[in-house]
């Protein structure tokens, strides 16, 4: 009902820029932060830090950065998976290697490994476009995959040829290891959520994103308007890979613990990246988080009502979950092909009208 | 007339010096030649358009110019200045823009972004300053929409600012592109059929704008048209295709009585 801009008047530019022009968006905005910062890490348990914030948290870095690079810049990745790996396995590396080492330090660097990768596995895109290109990073992904299986010193010659997480502390709380709090893996996360997240809307609303989507939806035009396509679809890349390299990290570091490469990072999670961004909302950081919302809250809340409410068994309850997901993925996308956020935005501009059709 | 260094106009206006001088440019694409042996200038100021029948080479010759195609002959001079070969990103830099022939807005951003994009060589910040935002980045960022929203004014197009441009008439969108060109304040700019497709009302108003254009902002403009009367109208000198080759070139007074160019639009009489 009050929900209007009218009165909500911009008189300089700087003010038309924001990132939530209206006045509601913006306390709305503020009190996810401050009910996420400090009422969350008091409320919750083990079982919703571990089966719902966390992975949340992390994929929606994930989403944010594969959302740069597919929907800001328009090349389609299918490497997701084997980039996340690249975090998660420098992030082993750099633990083991630097114990001292603070986390916080090891998960920005993983990221800038994994984004030098992606440099020279986003190489091929200045070449290929669309389908083949996707072609290509599958190939990323199956080398990398391969690589860390083949490859023992990525994993300390361990016989089991998995990674564990050795036991760090972040300003003297455990943040990886057996003895973790959950409100601290949460707060960790989070952190790097916000930042990141506000570092991405920065970049895209400024001129590194107006590149990326130039390239995005003319290449030929973007490049005689003064784009070098070189270096848009290169920092796109790079950036991108940064997000998921931390996404990588911090999944297995904070939230796994323990992983093996071709379970943790096959090639599903690659797909299951882009189900996020595709339902999420192309080109959109709102949509990276609902996007990841979905695709993890969804699955636990079928689960529990399957399970829980109705008193099914568990493979059955399973399977369906597989069943109505896939359906909802397919309505979605038939529904409204932009994705959450985009109903989101229909309902923002319903919303500022109500109660008057027009 | 391409001899003396400066001539003054039926209106009043002093033409300058050549901004960009095309010598003896040839283009082959295989063994199809698109462009033979063609010289001619676009002075400072100046309107100049390059017409022809279809197929005659005038699209390639405006790829030639913004850097699209690399002619296997001949010299481009921009400037006073021979210019080496360059990817089409960095005459932009130099200060050509251009507009397509097709429409070639990116449908995904709204009108102001679409223009914003426009000036992207003049601005200078990095991916670091865009992350942080405050400060460089957004006082560079006030600084082009103000320049963005003279444009928006100039265009009168302040009502679709904020509108995807995929959504937009064809006509809307035809200005669109023209503001985005505008923007980058080009010392040349090149227009290839700004007012195909568009019905009378239409090509007035786009006709007004390139004349506002080069009367107001002094921008040098090449552009290709089909439509002569448009043509005689706007230009002040007329370059003639056909085949690839050059057959006329003056004022369009004088391209009109170029008994070549009557040959080469109404046909040869052979009776």
């Amino acid at each position: 009902m009050f929900y209007r801009e009218a009165g909500d008047f911009k008189t300089t530019y700087a003010e038309d820029n924001q990132t939530f022009p209206l006045k509601l968006d913006r306390i709305g905005y503020y009190a996810i932060l401050l009910v996420g910062f400090l009422v969350v890490p008091f409320v919750i348990d083990d079982y919703w830090v571990s089966a719902v914030l966390l992975p949340f948290l992390i994929y929606s870095i994930a989403t944010i950065g594969l959302n740069i690079l597919t929907g800001y810049c328009g090349q389609v990745s299918l490497g997701s998976g084997g980039f996340m790996a690249v975090g998660a396995y420098a992030s082993y590396k750099l633990m083991t290697s630097f114990p001292d080492l603070s986390m916080i330090i090891v998960v920005l660097l993983s990221g800038a490994i994994t984004a030098m990768v992606g440099i020279v596995f986003g190489l091929p895109s200045l070449r290929i476009k669309g389908f083949y290109l996707a072609v290509a990073t599958l190939a990323a992904q199956f080398f990398l995959v391969w690589m860390f299986n083949k490859v023992e010193w990525f994993y300390n010659y361990s016989a089991s040829g998995q990674i564990n997480a050795p036991e760090r502390t972040v300003f003297g709380f455990n943040i990886t290891g057996a003895e973790v709090q959950p409100f601290v893996a949460y707060l960790f996360c989070l952190s790097f959520v916000v930042v990141l997240a506000w570092a991405a809307r920065n970049m895209t609303r400024s001129n590194t994103g107006r590149r990326w989507m130039a390239i995005r939806d003319m290449d030929i035009a973007a490049e005689i308007i003064g784009v070098n396509p070189l270096g848009a679809k290169l920092s796109a890349f790079a950036v991108s890979s940064f997000y998921i390299g931390v996404a990588g990290a911090l999944l297995f570091s904070v939230y796994l613990g323990a992983a093996e490469v071709g379970e943790a990072f096959g090639i599903s999670k690659s797909f299951l990246l882009l189900f996020m961004v595709i339902i999420g909302g192309l080109g959109s950081i709102f949509g990276s988080f609902a996007g990841a919302a979905f695709m993890v809250l969804f699955p636990v809340l079928l689960k529990n009502i399957m399970v829980g409410q109705l008193g099914w068994a568990t493979d059955i309850a399973a399977h369906f979950e597989f069943v109505i997901v896939g359906a909802l993925i397919i309505i979605f996308l038939i529904v409204e092909p932009h994705g959450l956020a985009a109903l989101w935005r229909v309902t923002k501009e319903k919303l500022r009208l109500w109660p008057f059709p027009h | 007339m391409s001899t003396v260094e400066t001539y003054t106009t039926p209106d009043g206006r002093t033409i300058g010096a050549p901004v960009m001088e095309m010598k003896n440019i040839t283009l082959r694409f295989g063994g199809v030649v698109a462009i033979k042996d063609i010289s001619f200038d676009i002075r400072e100021g100046e309107i100049r358009a390059i017409i022809g029948p279809n197929g005659a080479g005038k699209s390639s010759m405006l790829n030639v110019m913004n850097g699209f195609y690399h002619p296997q002959e001949g010299e481009v001079w921009f400037r006073g200045k021979i210019r080496p070969p360059m990817r089409p990103y960095q005459i932009a830099g130099q200060g050509v823009a251009r507009t397509f022939q097709n429409i070639a807005l990116f449908k995904g951003m709204s009108t102001l972004d679409n223009i914003m994009c426009g000036r992207l060589t003049h601005m200078k910040t990095g991916m670091l300053s865009h992350i942080l935002w405050k400060g460089k980045a957004e006082r560079e960022e006030v600084e082009a929409r103000e320049k963005v929203e003279k444009i928006i004014d100039f265009l009168e197009i302040q009502a679709i600012r904020k509108k995807p441009v995929g959504s937009l008439p064809y006509g809307l969108q035809k200005r669109v592109e023209l503001g985005r060109a505008l923007a980058a304040d080009p010392e040349l700019l090149l227009l290839d059929e700004p007012m195909a497709g568009m019905n009378v009302e239409e090509k007035e108003d786009m006709s007004r704008f390139i004349l506002d254009v080069n009367d107001e902002f002094g921008t040098t403009i090449a552009l290709i048209e089909h439509d002569m009367g448009v043509v005689m109208d706007i230009a002040d000198r007329v370059v003639v295709m056909d085949y690839g080759k050059k057959i006329g070139d003056g004022t369009p007074a004088e391209v009109l009585a170029n008994q070549d160019v009557i040959d080469a639009y109404l046909g040869v009489d052979h009776g």
